[in-house]
């Protein structure tokens, strides 16, 4: 039975992209690259919605050709000569002794090009897959979806996000007006009719939208005893403390070992409880949360698969994973990453189609 | 349901309290009205029902606010938010989330609603307010109107007990605003909310008020049915002042009432005719042909053709989003123009640079205060002359016009509405433009500073300058226009004198013009000066 059309919980998005990106940085083989890139993209069309940030993937398509490019252009100039087929020679600029070890073009070499390719595929491969995820799945309803202990530190991200463009918009206004005046004046005072009206507006903006949150309830303690939230309180701030103590004596090599992981491990455990009794306090609900389904498992298996398979693939048969410069050798695509890509491509058919706006059909 | 025990507020470094001493209480259902002039304290009451004042904003409240039996003082906004909704006057600055369904269930999550009944007050406030199809869209990519009833919707859903708005139609063209405020009586009737609402424009919603209030600006409130308040009141909708001429009794709060009233005035009028608005022969201050700006796929204006004539006042009219802001700005060279020409004696303001396009037309922008980056009044005007090569002093000369003492020492963020208005009007005319376009300028304005923005356009027309006024309200264009274009879907779809376009349109006709129909009166003034 075809499934409903519905949106995939985004975490399971995320986790199929993750999935994926490890696969592809495990290798530079071209052939398993370009079809790990090839099958997100596959997905992408027939799983995106019609929703604004579905538009955002042809821009890490054209990033990661950019990458590729620039990749390619790079071991141009800076000298490409290290290796046995010469394919054309460019006249090579003297620099004075002080660059030496730095050459400026010169003969360059297929082993060379060839190496910037497949380092540049193998980035611009993993930034497709972050960018799949990102047109299949709505990252603020991803935030939506965080334990309710950080739910405030959530909504303030949120918040963030959305002043973000707001900024932008901002910026653009009051340059436009700043024309009106005539436009003059360069540097400091220029800039200066510009930032002073936008941050204004967005301190403006930040206090109407505090009042705003505040009188519809956001940050509300309803019932809970004044005990209750000191305690939350004092576990949180010092287990984040212990955090903070534990990394630096993990990091710095000469704070006595007793410091390192038991002061981290407490410090984790103090914000863990801390967030368990404050979650227990936050009298708050979610209005349609997305569900965990079968589906959501699938699509999270396929891409945790693929990756899985080439980690595999890395410890049995590592000679498919990373092709031969010297010699210059074919990539071949053997048997456990054709089917790690097998698997990402999956969702393009185990995942739910997205939903169609009612009105469309109504017109269509 | 809500209730003020001698309240007064007072703000740090202020001299005086805002409110003084003020007691009444509004009784559950009631749909209350609050009126006054700019900074007369209708904000710090409105806020200080559920608390943000002083929780929020500072100062010191004396006395006691109770709404629904709960304290202010010991209750902050967040814990009063299941009995008072707040909607502010920019709903967009509000919005937490970003789709009409999120923002709709956002202060239920916060109440701890039940998912279950969540789901079903989300469907029914959708369909209460009419947003049903709005669902799903982005908050931002709403009109004015939609956004401002989401907003209602949105503190709605909490089920609270009392509504609390401010100025909740002065962004709005007059077919939205008819939307937001059937929607506001039909809560006040079918579902028995109590609603306190500040407006500067009464004559919208004064006829459907059961209380007025009103603060004078001494810190004093009257406090009566409306038309026993109105009829001593300084400010006062057309159909009020028509009444206290023609002596009315009791005097009409809606068009409707005066109708039945205005047989024996209309009988009294019969034979004479409104003054003719001064006939234009100036010459002609700017032309434009076949004016297109297009955004993507969205044609904001297309193909308008525009003439202007010197020392004329022309109202741009139509609904949010009709291509009023994008023809201003082509217009004026600065925004975009997809094709088109403007000649403004024989040159094209888009084809100069931004100094010399601003001597031909001057354009005051809907937020006038992005123009303002300067500490004080006096700075701003120095620094215009310089920008406009003018003397030094003119600026502030013709400052001292618009808006007589205006202290140079003040911060420009400080000011009034009107007053900013008044700043940025004199900053644009230092550049001596022959053209000058204003877009929405009496946005927050009250009645008094609108009055006195008509006295100003209409000296600027006086000088040969050809003035353009992208508005909604039609009070003002009833009182200020010579001529009024009304624009829909980016085209112009009525061009003409004032009273020809105005008096037959059910949206835009003014007050005394509904009254009066079909004889073409269009502002008190007239009338008055008409009668024996």
């Amino acid at each position: 039975m075809p499934q409903l059309p519905r949106a995939l919980h985004p975490g399971a998005w995320w986790l199929w992209a993750l999935g994926l990106a490890t696969a592809a940085s495990r290798t530079t083989n071209p052939v398993i690259l370009a079809l790990i890139a090839a099958g997100a993209g596959f997905v992408v069309a027939r799983r995106r919605s019609a929703a604004p940030w579905a538009l955002a993937f042809r821009l890490y398509v054209i990033l990661g050709a950019l990458i590729v490019a620039g990749r390619l252009l790079f071991r141009v100039v800076f000298g490409g000569g290290g290796g046995q087929h010469i394919l054309f020679a460019l006249p090579e600029v003297p620099l004075p002794a002080v660059a030496a070890g730095i050459r400026l073009f010169g003969p360059v070499a297929a082993e060379e090009l060839l190496s910037g390719v497949y380092d540049g595929l193998r980035l611009a491969t993993m930034l497709v897959c972050l960018g799949a995820a990102n047109a299949l799945a709505n990252p603020k309803r991803l935030l939506k979806a965080v334990p309710a202990a950080l739910y405030e530190a959530g909504t303030a991200v949120v918040v963030a996000l959305s002043v973000a463009p707001q900024l932008a918009e901002s910026v653009l206004r009051v340059r436009r007006a700043r024309r009106l005046r005539g436009g003059a004046g360069r540097g400091f005072g220029a800039l200066r009719a510009i930032v002073l009206p936008v941050l204004a507006d967005a301190l403006d903006r930040s206090l109407a939208l505090a009042a705003a949150m505040d009188s519809r309830g956001y940050a509300r303690s309803g019932a809970t005893p004044r005990r209750t939230r000191l305690v939350t309180g004092v576990l949180v701030v010092s287990g984040l403390l212990g955090v903070c103590v534990g990394v630096y004596g993990l990091l710095d090599g000469t704070t006595p070992r007793a410091i390192g992981l038991p002061v981290l491990a407490a410090g984790l455990a103090l914000a863990a409880g801390g967030m368990l009794v404050g979650a227990r306090r936050i009298a708050r609900t979610r209005y349609r949360p997305d569900p965990w389904r079968p589906a959501e498992y699938a699509v999270a298996a396929s891409g945790i698969g693929a990756g899985a398979l080439l980690y595999l693939t890395s410890t049995v048969d590592p000679a498919a994973l990373y092709p031969s410069l010297s010699p210059l050798a074919w990539p071949q695509l053997s048997l456990l990453p054709a089917l790690a890509v097998l698997l990402a491509v999956a969702p393009a058919w185990v995942a739910p189609p997205p939903p169609v706006e009612r009105l469309t059909v109504a017109i269509a | 349901m809500i209730e003020f025990d001698r309240v007064s507020v007072v703000y740090p470094h202020a001299d005086r309290p805002v409110l003084r001493d003020l007691s009444f209480t509004v009784a559950e259902g009631e749909l209350c009205l609050l009126v006054g002039g700019t900074g007369a304290g209708k904000s710090t009451l409105l806020r200080a029902v559920n608390g943000l004042v002083p929780h929020f904003t500072g100062g010191t409240l004396h006395g006691r606010v109770l709404v629904d039996g709960r304290d202010t003082r010991t209750h902050p906004p967040r814990e009063l938010a299941d009995v008072v909704g707040v909607v502010g006057q920019d709903p967009l600055h509000g919005f937490v989330t970003d789709t009409v369904e999120e923002e709709l269930a956002y202060a239920m999550e916060q109440l701890a609603v039940p998912p279950a009944v969540m789901r079903k007050r989300v469907e029914e406030t959708l369909d209460l307010l009419g947003i049903a199809e709005l669902r799903n869209r982005p908050l931002r990519t709403l009109s004015g109107g939609q956004q401002q009833r989401v907003a209602i919707g949105a503190v709605l859903t909490a089920h609270p007990r009392v509504l609390v708005l401010d100025e909740p139609t002065s962004a709005l063209d007059p077919t939205a605003a008819e939307d937001v405020l059937a929607a506001i009586t039909r809560l006040v009737h079918d579902l028995g909310v109590t609603v306190l609402v500040a407006e500067h424009r009464m004559e919208r919603v004064v006829q459907y008020a059961d209380r007025l209030l009103f603060l004078p600006g001494d810190g004093t409130l009257h406090d009566g049915p409306p038309a026993e308040i109105l009829a001593s009141t300084p400010i006062a909708p057309p159909v009020v002042e028509l009444g206290r001429i023609a002596g009315w009794h009791p005097l009409p709060l809606s068009v409707r009432d005066a109708r039945r009233l205005a047989g024996p005035l209309r009988d009294a009028l019969t034979g004479r005719v409104p003054p003719q608005r001064t006939v234009h022969s100036g010459g002609c201050a700017l032309a434009a042909r076949g004016l297109v700006v297009r955004y993507g796929a969205l044609v904001a204006v297309g193909g308008v053709d525009l003439d202007l004539r010197e020392g004329e006042v022309v109202a741009l009219m139509g609904r949010n989003g009709s291509g009023k802001s994008s023809l201003l700005w082509a217009l004026q060279g600065s925004g975009p123009r997809t094709a088109g020409r403007v000649a403004v004696h024989g040159t094209d303001p888009a084809s100069v640079v931004p100094a010399k396009a601003r001597a031909l037309v001057g354009l005051v922008p809907q937020t006038p205060g992005d123009l303002l980056y300067l500490e004080t009044v006096g700075a701003e005007c120095a620094a215009a002359d310089r920008e406009a090569g003018t003397p030094a002093g003119i600026c502030a000369e013709l400052l001292a016009m618009l808006a007589p003492g205006l202290p140079p020492g003040q911060h420009p963020r400080d000011l009034s509405e009107g007053q900013r208005l008044a700043l940025v009007l004199a900053v644009q005319l230092t550049a001596a433009p022959g053209v000058v376009l204003l877009d929405e300028p009496t946005r927050g304005l009250d009645y008094a500073a609108k009055r006195r923005f008509t006295d100003i356009a209409r000296g600027l027309a006086a000088t040969g300058t050809a003035v353009v006024v992208a508005t909604h309200d039609v009070e003002l264009v009833a009182a200020m226009a010579d001529r009024v274009v009304v624009m829909a879907e980016g085209e112009i779809v009525a061009d003409g004198p004032t009273a020809e376009v105005v008096v037959a349109s059910p949206a835009f006709a003014p007050q005394v013009a509904k009254i009066l129909y079909p004889a073409p009166w269009l502002t008190v003034a007239e009338v008055a000066a008409a009668l024996p």
